[in-house]
């Protein structure tokens, strides 16, 4: 199983290189992927030198394109589609179909990967997608449960990708609109969900109020820690009870399920997390190569450690951890 | 233009659905689509009574269209969009890439539902070429980049081809999710949810704390919590090349939403004013280009 880390700038692709991953993904510094967020990601030059650094040392570079362009905007990805080409990235990570079309045609010698974007949850869409531009793998949304992903895997015509670690959507990727429904920006429009130029903090005599483009989406008291306000994790009004009514905020940790995901044919683990720190990517480059290497060598009496999971659970947010939706046994 | 009726986004009692389609029979739209797009737990009618129950409205004279299933995950959903697909007479929408496959596979036309995530004209000419006869935008796009995208059709000789349909009346979907959210307010368990969501026939609404209607939970789907009202902006539609406005069933008032959007898009009336039928305050922002939830037809006066 190969292990797909994040980088959002160079010294957090050296770090995730030298700290075990098979793999980086990366985005440039626009609109063209799922992390447009200000100081973070690539340049062309800055590009090079990650391709550079990662080859040297026999790991790939994935590139992400994997927001919808508009047609306004339509140059940037085929100039972003180009410049990853050009520059010998190992595979594009892509959501939309036009694009998927252009790269097809112009560079068909470069690996295609189905971007978690493209909101692929069956075999019939990953057929599609296989008929159509002859992707080599697609990374599947957070919304399966391992029974489905066990399935998918079997009957799907492309390798499959799993994300392992991070932050966790809710809502399945590529289909969610909440943030522009609230903001105007979502992740298929402008790569950016509950952008930062929309919070706002407001300090008041019952704690601290939190809010997005002015709709009040939590407030803590003194004692309570105050988080970012992502628009699914607030906490609402529903009939007179306040709660968090879409999604607590916690992360993703399957580490425990990776004996099953390799019995199942999951060809790899994706850590979310390009926005993150590079103390972040060590931490959890570290634990997954060691996981991942440990249960390629004796999958059947595979544990995940305490060691590991205490790691994972210092660097995650909200510093809880869930199996989100892999853990439903009804299905 | 002409008006369709959306989907019914809700779990109605099956004599619920059959009677509001019975009152629709003689209504002003033209398109009925009909299905369960949201949950594949919603049994009350099964596939094969829905197909029977477009058959009935074919009939009666009504263009029908068969939706399929938003967010696909088990195989045994898959099973109930097949039969869907593969039901060899009426036209199918379809709401995920997994159907657009299937009918592509059987080399029959289809119309693209808002979720496909059709955001340029390449994907569309793809899709064309695929089956796609019928597209509905993409809920967040604004009326400048639909210009846009059908200006780029036209160039690629699509205009004659393909019929452009927006979503313009009622709570927007938003978002799908392997949760359900209305279980979570009951405190049930989704393989127990006991489809609670039959007890909110225009789903729950989901506000801030300080009261302000932001979200609508409807089982696994999330949708807007003000309503959408493009009515105000039906001419701009006419004149970028909207072919047909749509509305999503709401329980109450449906005969006077639909009465009052044709007779103002036939130019009869200009009263364009739904408030005194609705549950929540209305919006437009999506079609300006502004947030999904703001609504812009009040400051501008065109109300």
């Amino acid at each position: 199983m190969e292990l797909v880390c994040p980088a959002g700038n160079i010294s957090m692709l050296k770090t995730a290189v030298d700290n075990g991953a098979d793999a980086v993904y990366i985005g440039f510094k626009d609109d063209t992927n799922a992390r447009h967020f200000a100081g973070l990601n690539f340049n062309d030059g800055t590009a090079q030198k990650a391709v550079n650094y990662a080859h040297d040392r026999g790991r790939k570079v994935y590139v992400a394109i994997n927001t919808y362009p508009q047609p306004a905007g339509w140059s940037r990805w085929q100039k972003a589609v180009d410049v990853a080409a050009d520059i010998g990235i190992d595979a594009l990570i892509v959501a939309d179909t036009g694009v998927l079309a252009y790269a097809t045609e112009k560079h068909p010698n470069l690996a295609r990967h189905l971007s978690v974007q493209g909101s692929a949850t069956n075999a019939e869409a990953l057929q599609f997608y296989k008929q159509q531009f002859d992707i080599h793998r697609a990374v599947i949304p957070r919304v399966l449960s391992m029974a489905q992903v066990k399935q998918l895997a079997k009957d799907s015509p492309v390798d499959l990708e799993v994300f392992g670690f991070g932050s966790l959507c809710v809502m399945v990727e590529g289909r969610c609109l909440l943030s522009s429904y609230a903001t105007g920006e979502s992740p298929n429009t402008c790569g950016a969900c509950s952008p930062a130029k929309a919070v706002r903090w407001v300090e008041t005599p019952e704690g601290t109020e939190c809010r997005l483009n002015d709709v009040l989406i939590d407030r803590f008291s003194v004692d309570e820690k105050a988080g970012y306000p992502v628009v699914c994790k607030g906490r609402f009004n529903v009939d007179g009870h306040t709660y968090h009514a879409l999604e607590e905020p916690t992360s993703l940790n399957t580490l425990e399920l990776l004996p099953d995901l390799r019995a199942a044919g999951v060809k790899a683990i994706k850590i979310e997390g390009r926005q993150r720190s590079t103390a972040y990517v060590a931490k959890v480059a570290k634990v997954w190569r060691e996981a991942i290497d440990s249960c390629q060598l004796n999958p059947h009496s595979f544990v995940a450690k305490q060691q590991w999971m205490h790691d994972l659970s210092s660097v995650s947010e909200g510093t809880q951890t869930t199996l989100g939706a892999y853990n439903r046994p009804w299905q | 233009m002409r008006l369709s009726l959306g989907p019914i986004q809700y779990l109605w009692p099956r004599q619920t659905v059959e009677d509001f389609y019975q009152s629709h029979v003689d209504s002003p739209v033209d398109i009925i689509y009909l299905g369960e797009t949201v949950c594949a737990k919603r049994r009350y009618l099964k596939t094969t009574e829905w197909i029977d129950l477009a058959k009935e409205l074919a009939k009666a004279g009504k263009q029908v269209v068969l939706s399929t299933l938003t967010l696909i995950e088990a195989k045994s959903d898959m099973a109930g969009v097949k039969r869907l697909c593969n039901n060899g007479d009426l036209a199918v929408e379809a709401n995920d890439m997994g159907a657009v496959q299937l009918m592509a596979d059987q080399s029959l036309p289809f119309i693209g539902g808002p979720a496909l995530n059709i955001y340029n004209a390449y994907t569309l000419n793809l899709l064309h070429q695929q089956g796609l006869i019928r597209w509905v935008m993409p809920v967040e796009l604004d009326a400048e980049t639909l210009k846009d995208i059908l200006a780029d059709a036209d160039e690629m000789g699509l205009s004659d081809k393909i019929e452009t349909e927006v979503f313009s009346f009622g709570h927007m979907p938003l978002a799908y999710s392997a949760r359900c959210f209305t279980a979570r307010f009951r405190n049930l368990p989704k393989d127990d949810c006991q489809l609670v969501c039959q007890d909110y026939p225009e789903g729950l609404a989901m506000d801030s704390q300080e009261g302000e209607a932001f979200f609508t939970i409807n089982g696994i789907q999330t949708q807007s919590g003000r309503i959408q009202h493009l009515l105000p902006h039906w001419q701009k539609m006419q004149q970028i090349g909207v072919d047909i406005i749509r509305l999503s069933p709401q329980p109450q008032h449906m005969n006077e939403i639909i009465q009052r959007y044709s007779q103002v898009i036939q130019g009869i009336s200009t009263d364009t004013d739904i408030e005194s039928w609705l549950n929540s305050p209305a919006c437009d922002g999506y079609w300006l280009g502004k947030s999904g939830m703001d609504y812009i037809a009040v400051e501008a006066g065109l109300k």
